[in-house]
């Protein structure tokens, strides 16, 4: 049927979160902006970003610290890194191959234009 | 909470009634849209809720705000709610004097909350209210509305004359404003313009010309997520026998189906359900 599923709204603000991270916006030990301040941000209402923040406490990338607020958790951009590399070879990679493949091209033209790109 | 009871309601010289027998419930602490095609009652419900109408009397029916009639208009029940209409007179003063003038009445007014939605929407401080365009206008009545932090504020048609950047200042202002106590009711046909507020959706209709309104959902965003699923198909897939309602649009066929158990949630586009609604 070839359809596309589109990632759920508080999952796509989780991602961003995830993003500041990466980008190191946020550093680890970080309290993230509050959840209000989120919800206008992504202009959202406040139990999406909640559910963002369940969904990331989850994968020990944020954690709620009694009386401060939310703080980035010790070794986050690690796991971040981690998942991102996999979600990258696991789904991104496989396409691109297959793309790679029908365009008539193998790794040594990916090889030769990240050199040029490099030089 | 909102408690609104085999509610009737005909205007004044005409036979058929807008509300026979309706009922719905509005909980604490949410953000709710209600939806509805042009001239389906939408206005008329907020007023009823307001008390600025009163129900026709009968079968007892009614509009009740924390256990109090609204029909009595006692001050324990108006200071409950503010009411934003559509179209609003402001009077050619500072605001700065109409604020001094009106804040009184409610005992939760912020300052704090009108400066920040000033500066949100970009106007300045203390703005005339006789020389301001109408989307000025507009803006200054959503941030005295704010502004009230009212238990309950039903906004109607809130970002009618708003130009798309400050549809945007509308949505953070209602994000960071609408407390955790309090409950927001959007009524709008600009579906787009709000749903990523809404935690919760109501959508009325008609089924035909005169008929009396209807309650088509009354459901929380969260629950719609769980039980439907909204994916985008090829085009040609709108004979799949799984698809309860299909809408072609640029980037191919937008469908609906039941969502089976074991599937992940996809995100909810409010305007295809209210659609399927509308045409059933």
């Amino acid at each position: 049927m070839n359809y596309t599923k589109e990632k759920v709204l508080f999952v796509k603000i989780a991602d961003r979160l995830c993003d500041d991270i990466l980008s190191g916006r946020y550093q680890d030990g970080d309290r993230v902006a509050s959840v209000r301040e989120l919800a206008a941000e992504f202009e959202v209402n406040v139990n999406t970003v909640l559910r963002a923040f369940d969904l990331l406490q989850r994968d020990d990338i944020l954690q709620q610290q009694r009386g401060i607020g939310m703080l980035v958790a010790r070794g986050a951009r690690r796991r971040v890194l981690a998942a991102r590399r996999r979600d990258f070879l696991q789904t991104e990679l496989p396409d691109f191959l297959r793309r790679l493949r029908l365009l008539g091209m193998d790794v040594s033209d990916v090889q030769r234009a990240w050199e040029e790109m490099e030089a | 909470m909102i408690d609104i009871k085999n509610l009737n309601y005909r205007y004044r010289g005409t036979e058929h009634p807008v509300f026979d027998d309706f009922s719905l419930q509005l909980a604490e602490g949410s953000i709710y849209g209600l939806l509805a095609p042009n001239g389906v009652g939408k206005s008329t419900l907020l007023c009823l809720i307001m008390g600025g109408l009163l129900p026709d009397k009968g079968n007892g029916g009614g509009v009740q705000v924390d256990g109090f009639d609204v029909a009595r208009r006692s001050y324990e029940v108006l200071r409950l709610l503010y009411l934003l209409p559509e179209e609003m007179e402001l009077p050619p003063v500072s605001l700065s004097k109409y604020v001094r003038a009106r804040e009184p009445f409610y005992q939760d007014f912020s300052r704090e909350v009108l400066a920040d939605c000033l500066r949100e929407f970009g106007l300045p401080a203390d703005p005339d209210l006789g020389t301001l365009s109408m989307g000025q206008r507009k803006k200054v009545a959503i941030s005295f509305a704010l502004a009230t932090r009212s238990k309950y504020l039903l906004l109607d048609e809130p970002t009618n004359g708003l130009d798309i950047a400050s549809k945007s200042s509308f949505r953070r202002v209602v994000a960071r404003h609408v407390g955790d106590g309090q409950t927001a009711l959007l009524s709008t046909h600009q579906l787009a313009d709000v749903d990523s507020l809404l935690d919760h959706v109501v959508v009325l209709g008609q089924k035909s010309e005169h008929a009396a309104v209807q309650l088509l959902l009354d459901s929380s965003v969260a629950d719609i997520a769980a039980r439907y699923t909204f994916e985008l198909r090829s085009v040609g897939s709108d004979t799949d026998p799984d698809v309860l309602f299909c809408e072609r649009r640029a980037d191919g066929l937008h469908t609906l189906t039941h969502r089976h158990a074991d599937d992940g949630e996809t995100p909810v586009d409010l305007e295809l359900i209210y659609k399927y609604l509308h045409k059933q």
